[in-house]
């Protein structure tokens, strides 16, 4: 009962947002917190590229090509002579906000999908759901090409391809909680306090069922900085030459046994704003829930 | 005698299940009066607490009529509805599963009074407050969330939710079965009190015969989906008629190392309540069964106030 202030004189207690206490207790969790300065970093980096890149990331300097790592090219130079280093931080601004896009976008529906199909159930249920088995039937990437394709290329598009993508899972995952949740006697007890079916949803059943969704959908995030990669690999996500970090592990393939810095430090990008991500979804998870609160 | 406060008519809920028709409530017919104490029990799966819930429309009925105050509520309107429903109000058995692990006592509480739109934030405020106080609970514990509490103070949040609106009526299901011993007789000694203050209505649904005893005016004997017997609580433990309620007191554990009494003990399973047959349905399992039982039952009354549903009722009895 640590967070339940007793004022003075027996007075009753202050009552804390939901928001706040989430918080507070993700500061106390050591790894959240690495996860949480890794994204803000990351962010940072999108943000303000053009005033810490050393260089021009489009530039190219065919004096230069494939320099290893060395004083004047931190990270070393591709097969044009374009610095690595600029190259990942400009890259961070097109790959960050693909992944983070992308996962709200697919959130977002999939809540709404999910709850209204798992909440309603019957037929509105079975007709949501064999709608999203169609959706999930598709392979995975066969339907972002098509998407994509009938979307036409770009950043944006390929966002809401990406997202339209993850719907059906998130819609599962949801609906499958809700269902699990709505028998519940405390949805009972609001039904006979009359309720309205939008309180019930927003304000006893999502609040219940959302941590797995958050989890997913943070760690989602990485993979969706890869997906994006590869979309601007066959050319209908991000068009070269941008520089995306998928698409500098995709250019730099062919040399990866000659020069593997090439792969290496994309690569460690990647990795490190999954992590960052992954870090952060499992601090929420137990933040959110106050039966784990110390 | 007061007016009753609930009276149901034939009330009948059947749920279709793959294998036929699941007769949960049969043909069930009683009235409350006000301040009073209905006792209905029965073993599990024999539909009382189905009962409670159609009544207070958690569940839709299949047939029967339901009066709050004189007043039909049996096929209302949305909007009636509402009203109707928060006049009435259910106290669940299990506190650990009745308040959501996510709302804090506060909220809990508050809840009902926001839904009903009738009060002011400072008004609500202040209903919390003496809502707290009326059941008993801390006001250290107004922001603590239901796993910081322990079962009693958990059923207490309970009640004071479903007392929020002022109802008339109130459903207790089995709202201590789930608790301690020793805070059982805490939360019956809580309800009995409210029920003088507030002058309201219970239906309190048990398996526990000595919980029964000690809460009810009348009592309500359920088998299957049927009342088989009902009469006031005093005439029940001295003179059960019905072979079914003669067992179910005979297990009632005795205090006296000397006197132990003799248990009745049932053989036989419980029959399906799916498609039940017409006659008897304790038939199967009864020691006084006849080829009569299998016919349709009637209610009958015996002495004034005392209904059986047994045919063989004056013989045995």
């Amino acid at each position: 009962m640590s967070d339940i202030t007793v004022n003075a004189a027996g007075a009753r207690p202050k009552k804390k947002s939901e928001f706040v206490r989430i918080m507070k207790e993700l500061s106390r969790n050591k790894l959240a917190v690495i996860g949480v300065v890794l994204i803000i970093l990351e962010a940072l980096i999108a943000i303000f590229a053009p005033l810490i890149a050393p260089y021009d990331p489009l530039e190219m300097n065919l004096a230069e090509t494939f320099m290893k790592p060395c004083a004047k090219h931190l990270f070393g130079t591709d097969d044009v002579g374009r610095d690595l280093l600029s190259r990942i931080i400009y890259g961070a601004r097109y790959s960050l906000s693909t992944g983070v896009l992308a996962m709200i976008f697919g959130v977002v529906c999939g809540l709404l999908v999910g709850s209204i199909a798992g909440y309603a159930g019957g037929q509105v249920d079975n007709i949501i759901m064999r709608i999203l088995d169609v959706i999930q039937a598709l392979p995975g990437m066969l339907l972002l090409i098509v998407l994509a394709s009938m979307l036409g290329g770009g950043f944006l598009n390929t966002v809401i391809a990406m997202g339209v993508g993850a719907i059906a899972g998130n819609a599962r995952l949801i609906r499958a909680q809700i269902m699990k949740e709505k028998s519940a006697e405390y949805i009972e007890a609001c039904d006979s306090i009359n309720c309205s079916k939008f309180r019930i949803v927003m304000k006893h059943l999502l609040p219940n069922t959302i941590s797995p969704i958050i989890v997913s959908a943070s760690m989602s995030i990485g993979n969706y900085v890869v997906l994006g990669s590869s979309m601007s690999f066959i050319g209908l996500g991000v068009q070269p030459p941008t520089p995306e970090w998928g698409a500098l592990l995709s250019d730099a393939r062919s040399y990866i046994a000659s020069y593997p810095h090439l792969v290496m430090f994309p690569g460690m990008a990647i990795a490190i704003t999954v992590l960052a991500f992954n870090l952060l979804g499992d601090g929420l998870r137990d933040a959110m829930d106050p039966k784990l609160k110390h | 005698m007061s007016a009753p406060v609930i009276e149901v008519q034939g009330l009948k809920k059947y749920f279709s299940t793959p294998r036929g028709m699941l007769h949960a409530v049969d043909d069930v017919t009683f009235k409350i009066e006000e301040g009073k104490t209905l006792g209905v029990v029965g073993e599990s799966g024999c539909g009382k607490s189905t009962l409670g819930r159609t009544i207070i429309h958690l569940h839709e009925k299949t047939d029967g009529k339901i009066f709050l105050d004189g007043k039909d509520i049996s096929d209302l309107k949305k909007k009636e509805l509402k009203a109707a429903r928060e006049k009435m109000q259910i106290i669940f058995q299990d506190p650990y599963s009745s308040l959501d692990p996510r709302q804090t006592v506060d909220a809990t509480i508050r809840e009902p009074l926001i839904v009903s739109r009738r009060y002011t934030k400072a008004e609500i405020d202040e209903k919390v407050e003496a809502l707290m106080d009326l059941v008993g609970i801390d006001a250290r514990l107004q922001m603590a969330y239901p796993h910081e509490l322990d079962g009693g103070r958990r059923q207490r949040v309970g009640i004071a939710r479903a007392l929020a609106l002022d109802p008339r009526f109130v459903v207790c299901d089995e709202p201590v079965s789930a608790l301690d011993v020793s805070i059982q007789a805490h939360v019956l000694n809580l309800l009995k009190k409210l029920q003088q203050e507030k002058q309201l209505t219970y239906m309190f649904v048990t398996h526990d015969m000595s919980v029964v005893r000690h809460i009810s005016d009348d009592i309500c004997v359920m088998y299957l989906g049927q009342v088989v017997e009902k009469c006031e609580a005093k005439e029940l433990f001295r003179n059960p008629v019905h072979p079914y309620t003669k067992a179910l007191l005979s297990a009632i554990p005795s205090t006296d190392i000397d006197n132990p009494n003799q248990r009745e003990i049932l053989t036989g399973e419980i029959t399906s309540p799916i498609n039940p047959k017409p006659g008897c349905r304790f038939a199967a399992r009864c020691k006084y069964a006849t080829d009569a039982c299998h016919e349709p039952q009637v209610q009958e009354e015996i002495a004034p106030g005392h209904f059986v549903r047994c045919c063989r009722c004056h013989e045995i009895g």
